[in-house]
């Protein structure tokens, strides 16, 4: 178990501000900058404070960036993606950013009451059961929706958790440790969202293609989508980003030049039950 | 006093040997369940919490009901509590150390559980309930102990112990509210999401625990010399049916909040629980069933001249605790899992190993309230005998 905790560090390397699984490096990191610690302040609204005057006007005829050419940004104060579900015709358009994810996380393949998923297909009526019509568009009732963690800017799920075990970073991502996880899947209990997978069996031999370069997780430890902050922290969009096809923007939501922010600014776009006041930072363009 | 659990007749020797075979058993399904993980439960992704869980939440009202002998004599000084408020706080302590087996048991790394307090968390509610639950187990062994061994030694209990004993009755509400507060506090569970949780929790609590403690003070009677008395039997009884009362009209108090305002997140788990949703009912017949018990033992509790009937208040109390254990221990934490957050059905039944991992975590609590119990009635007898 150490040794291959130690092994994932190595490989992340120098960029290891990226990396959510070790704490111990966050809070190191933490400790160099003058900027609050990492639980955010629900009420403080970045996002609309960041864009009063003084600051240049967005150019919204800027194209988004082509996460083909461009690295991501380096730094966020809180990451966010727009998915783009209109680009999604059916099943087989969000097959391969699915499967992108699965891939790359060593995502186990169990039976319904085991699985472990990060990102995954629902459908309209799932995903936002308060947005639902009685008479939905034929076309939209049938689009393959992706749910994920929402990497809530008020995250119920770290408020639960009592080891600290999930928490937020300060770039808005909120990780697992996977070696301080007791199990006690309180931030299942606490997640609204269903994004959470708790490792009923070990998911070791379940694992099809296995990938050296992330850890696999142990039986009894809960695990999420991440954002893939395994990549951003060298420069790589997240898997899904880069596999959907332009279809999914990433971005630092705080930042009003940011791609996502210049993509919602032109789309009508809704998030899973707002009500619930966590602030999800995944937003759905429908 | 621990001499005196080493000394006993032989149905004495038959229960602890039964207890202790049982445990064996639960240990064995327990290794298992360490080798393969969580996997062997009925526990799904969807439902991630299950019947673990829902006996901590139902012993912690056990424990948490042993106050209802302790408050009435030292706050009130009602004096035929005397004799049994050391099964009230014998009964916590069992009680207590069944909810932290539970915990246990839940954990899909029990062997970090420490981490709860190497990195303390003040904003989890888990950590605040450990710390009560702790804290009351602590004062009821301190408090148990002393007052029972300055009774063998016939002197009265020390003053020193007096602030221990007032501070474990707010201690036996915190363990409850805190408890509670483990759920209500959850956006989007509708059904536990609702300020009269901790309270019907409590109610719940206050009538399940003295039904338990008369059901213990029956059969003490029957089988050993300690007699709790007609009186405080008949006083406990009074407040077991205020306490059930309490907790109905909380319950209905719900039901009304939900039925009538229409609305489907706060409909649809009752739906799911007695109706069943999308043809998916495990189940509806246990929580019509723990609704018939309560309402049978209200009326049975009721009616003075029943009441009255030793026999009959046997019966009303087995239905009491019977009935909440289903609606605690069965119905109250899956009906909060089902349907999901996206409004899928997955149902949850226990598996034989959860059961029997459970039934050896309760013939734990069995042993250790078994000794407590031999320990009080042999102090009593050797004290009457003294006399
Ligand atoms: S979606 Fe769920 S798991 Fe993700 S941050 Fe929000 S509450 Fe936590
Ligand atoms: S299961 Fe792990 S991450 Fe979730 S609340 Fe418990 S310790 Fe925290």
């Amino acid at each position: 178990m150490k040794n291959s905790r130690r092994k994932f560090l190595k490989i992340a390397g120098a960029t290891a501000a990226g990396l959510g699984l070790s704490t111990t490096a966050i809070k190191a990191l933490e400790s160099t900058t003058a900027e609050p610690p990492r639980a955010p302040d629900p009420h403080a609204a970045p996002a609309v404070d960041t864009i009063k005057m003084g600051k240049p006007v967005i150019d919204e005829t800027a194209p988004v960036a082509d996460v083909k050419k461009n690295p991501p940004p380096s730094k966020a104060k809180q990451w966010a993606m727009v998915v783009d579900t209109r680009q999604f015709k059916s099943s087989k358009d969000l097959e391969p950013v699915v499967n992108a994810c699965n891939k790359i996380h060593n995502i186990p393949s169990l039976n319904k009451k085991h699985e472990i998923k990060w990102i995954w297909e629902e459908e309209y009526k799932h995903l936002f059961p308060s947005l639902e019509t009685k008479f939905l568009a034929e076309e939209v009732k049938h689009r393959p929706f992706p749910a994920l963690c929402n990497h809530c800017e008020n995250p119920p799920c770290v408020r639960a958790c009592p080891t600290q075990a999930t928490f937020k970073r300060k770039d808005g991502i909120v990780l697992m440790d996977f070696h301080r996880c007791i199990g006690c899947r309180f931030c299942m209990a606490a997640c609204p969202y269903g994004a959470r997978s708790f490792n009923y069996v070990d998911p070791r031999p379940n694992i099809e293609e296995f990938n050296p370069q992330f850890p696999t997780r142990t039986k009894g430890v809960v695990e999420k989508c991440n954002f893939c902050a395994e990549r951003l922290a060298k420069g790589q969009w997240p898997a899904c980003v880069e596999a959907s096809n332009g279809a999914i923007t990433f971005g630092d939501l705080d930042d009003p030049d940011s791609d996502v922010r210049k993509v919602l600014k032109n789309n009508f776009s809704v998030r899973r039950n707002v009500s619930l006041g966590t602030e999800p930072s995944v937003y759905y363009i429908i | 006093m621990l001499e005196t659990i080493f000394k006993g007749s032989k149905s004495y020797w038959t229960l602890v040997t039964i207890l202790a075979g049982l445990i064996a058993v639960g240990a064995i399904f327990y290794i298992k369940q360490l080798q393969v993980g969580l996997g062997i439960t009925g526990m799904s992704r969807d439902v991630s919490w299950g019947f673990y869980i829902a006996q901590l939440t139902f012993l912690v009202g056990v424990a948490a009901g042993g106050v209802m002998l302790v408050l009435p004599y030292y706050l009130h000084n009602y004096k035929k509590f005397g004799k049994i408020t050391i099964l009230g706080e014998f009964l916590a302590i069992a009680s207590i150390i069944m909810c932290l087996l539970f915990v246990m048991v839940d954990l899909g790394q029990p062997a970090r559980a420490l981490n709860l307090w190497l990195h303390p968390t003040l904003h989890s509610v888990l950590f605040w309930d450990s710390l009560v639950l702790f804290g009351y187990l602590f004062l009821n062994l301190l408090v148990g102990w002393t007052v029972l061994d300055c009774e063998r030694n016939a002197v009265p209990p020390p003053k020193w112990i007096k602030p221990f004993i007032y501070l474990s009755i707010p201690f036996a509400f915190g363990i409850h509210t805190v408890t509670a507060f483990l759920y209500c506090g959850l956006p989007g569970r509708h059904f536990w999401l609702t300020a009269v949780l901790a309270p019907r929790f409590l109610a719940s609590a206050f009538a399940a625990g003295p039904a338990f403690v008369i059901i213990l003070c029956l059969i003490l009677k029957k089988y050993t010399k300690f007699n709790a008395g007609k009186d405080a039997v008949q006083a406990l009884s009074r407040i077991i049916t205020y306490a059930l009362l309490a907790n109905i009209f909380l319950f209905l108090c719900e039901v009304f909040v939900a039925m009538y305002s229409q609305m489907p997140s706060h409909m649809v788990h009752l739906q799911y629980l007695f109706f069943g949703l999308h043809g998916h009912n495990a189940l509806v017949p246990y929580m019509w069933a723990a609704m018939t018990m309560m309402a049978v033992a209200i009326f049975m509790l009721l009616v003075p001249s029943v009441r009255k009937n030793e026999s009959y208040l046997a019966i009303a109390c087995v239905l009491t605790f019977v009935g909440i254990w289903i609606d605690k221990g069965l119905g109250m934490i899956t009906g909060g899992f089902v349907p999901n957050p996206l409004h899928q059905v997955t149902e949850y039944m226990p598996t034989f190993p959860e059961l029997m991992i459970s039934i050896g975590i309760y013939s734990i609590g069995g042993l250790i309230l078994t000794f407590l119990f031999k320990m009080a009635v042999s102090v009593r007898e050797e004290v009457s005998q003294d006399l």
